[in-house]
């Protein structure tokens, strides 16, 4: 340790360190990027399939995808239709626009006979983005299902919305009430009667991420309010 | 190093040797002797699972990280040893991140929000600091090993008393029969908070302490 280093060396040995690692490291992350992207896009049909109770594995999902999802849409503020795949748009992006720009991503599925309607949803939790994606019967009023992710809500509570026990808790509840108000569904502690149409009963200890999926899915549902009144008229 | 080391080769696994992987798991432990990584002990272990996780990749890491600084030991420059140390842990962490997403997705899916704590685990840098700067790799790689080892024995041991009082269950699944439920028995919400972990390490310092008494900090 006694050996005295220039400052020469210092900085060559640092230029090469960070150059190296910095080499390194992008090969890597390039290499790597196709794989990835292909893992994250099958995960998105694994989540939109799970929202309609489908569940399979994430490599069956690029298969089974087209024949439950019979339709996709991409939606304006008014519930007009506009061009575009649905499935690359981003909703990272269009929640931060303002309403009359923002696009809204629609997946149409079959499911036994049944119709179901899937809306993607985005909205913050306690540390960071959670998403999900909801699916309404054809009275565009009865969840048929959720699926909630998120990418570092605490482990062992906030991370349970993404369960499945938690997510059947969405399974029946209604939108609308009986006088047809739109009320979507809170989230509620103290516990809740399974069978009240409006709540479901929180996570312990995570009140924030419980939060955080009663305003995504009160935000997320209300801004295709005005396709479900068209389609309700037609 | 002593003359002796020096003349004959020393086996692999050594007296020596073997000290460095079974002191830290117990009387040399980072967390319970050293108080060193409490902060991911406390935010990954209301589950086993994650804390399992963790363990796995902090070994992973630490052991790398070692085995890198002890080869680069005799040609780093002592006064920005701290960043050369740093640059190769964060470059590991983010190596595994990249191969976990794209080889093991679900897996890294869990890991998320761990990866960036491994970065901060204070045991790692201190192994770095303390050992791997004056030793050789296959020691340094023992060190590495033995210590993130000790670590995890106690993030394992903890996150297993969380779950199993706090859920009721272990990996996700239910261990607690039904039947204890219906005559009244309840999950204790105070487990899967942050305060009954430290509570957790509190009591087994107090149990390793009582058992060894030479361990008790006399100052």
């Amino acid at each position: 340790m006694a050996k005295k280093y220039s400052n020469r060396y210092i900085f060559i040995y640092s230029s090469i360190m960070v150059v190296g690692v910095a080499l390194v490291l992008s090969l890597l992350a390039t290499l790597l990027q196709p794989i990835q992207e292909r893992n994250i896009r099958l995960e998105k049909m694994q989540n939109i399939l799970a929202s309609i109770n489908i569940e399979v594995g994430r490599e069956e999902s690029a298969d089974l995808f087209y024949d439950y999802i019979v339709q996709t849409k991409i939606l304006d503020h008014e519930g007009e239709e506009i061009d575009g795949d649905a499935f690359e748009v981003d909703l990272q992006d269009e929640i931060r626009k303002d309403l009359p720009e923002r696009q809204m991503p629609l997946y149409i599925a079959e499911v036994e006979g049944d119709t179901l309607y899937i809306l993607p949803l985005r909205g913050s939790g306690l540390w960071g983005p959670i998403w999900g994606y909801v699916s309404l019967k054809s009275d565009f009023n009865t969840i048929a299902g959720a699926n909630f992710d998120h990418d570092s809500e605490t482990p062992g509570l906030g991370s349970q919305i993404a369960e499945e026990e938690f997510e059947s808790r969405f399974k029946g509840k209604k939108i609308y009430d009986q006088q047809g108000n739109y009320r979507a569904v809170e989230v509620v502690k103290n516990g809740v009667d399974p069978d009240e149409p409006h709540r479901v009963d929180a996570i312990t200890g995570a009140t924030m991420s419980s939060d955080g999926i009663e305003d995504m899915i009160y935000e997320g549902i209300r801004v295709y309010e005005p396709y479900f009144n068209k389609q309700k008229n037609l | 190093m002593s003359e002796n080391t020096k003349n004959k080769a020393e086996p692999l696994f050594s007296y020596k040797n073997k000290k460095l992987i079974t002191n830290p798991i117990g009387k040399e432990n980072p967390i319970t002797i050293q108080v060193l990584g409490i902060c991911s002990v406390l935010a990954v272990t209301v589950q086993l699972r994650p804390s399992l996780v963790l363990a796995i990749a902090v070994v992973a890491v630490m052991g790398i990280s070692n085995v890198v600084i002890s080869l680069i030991r005799n040609i780093t420059p002592p006064r920005i040893r701290i960043i050369v140390q740093l640059t190769v842990i964060a470059s590991l962490v983010i190596i595994v991140d990249e191969v976990l997403k794209a080889a093991m997705y679900d897996v890294s899916r869990q890991l998320a929000i761990f990866v960036g704590l491994i970065i901060t685990n204070c045991i790692i840098m201190g192994r770095l600091e303390g050992f791997a700067l004056y030793n050789k790799p296959w020691p340094s790689f023992l060190d590495g090993i033995g210590n993130a080892s000790g670590y995890g024995a106690v993030l394992i041991a903890v996150g297993f008393i969380r779950e199993l009082f706090g859920s009721g269950t272990l990996m996700g699944q239910q261990v607690i029969p039904e039947f204890l439920y219906n005559i009244g028995y309840v999950d204790n919400g105070l487990f899967i908070l942050p305060p009954m972990a430290m509570i957790a390490v509190g009591v087994m310092i107090w149990v390793q302490r009582t058992r060894d008494p030479e361990l008790i900090d006399v100052s």
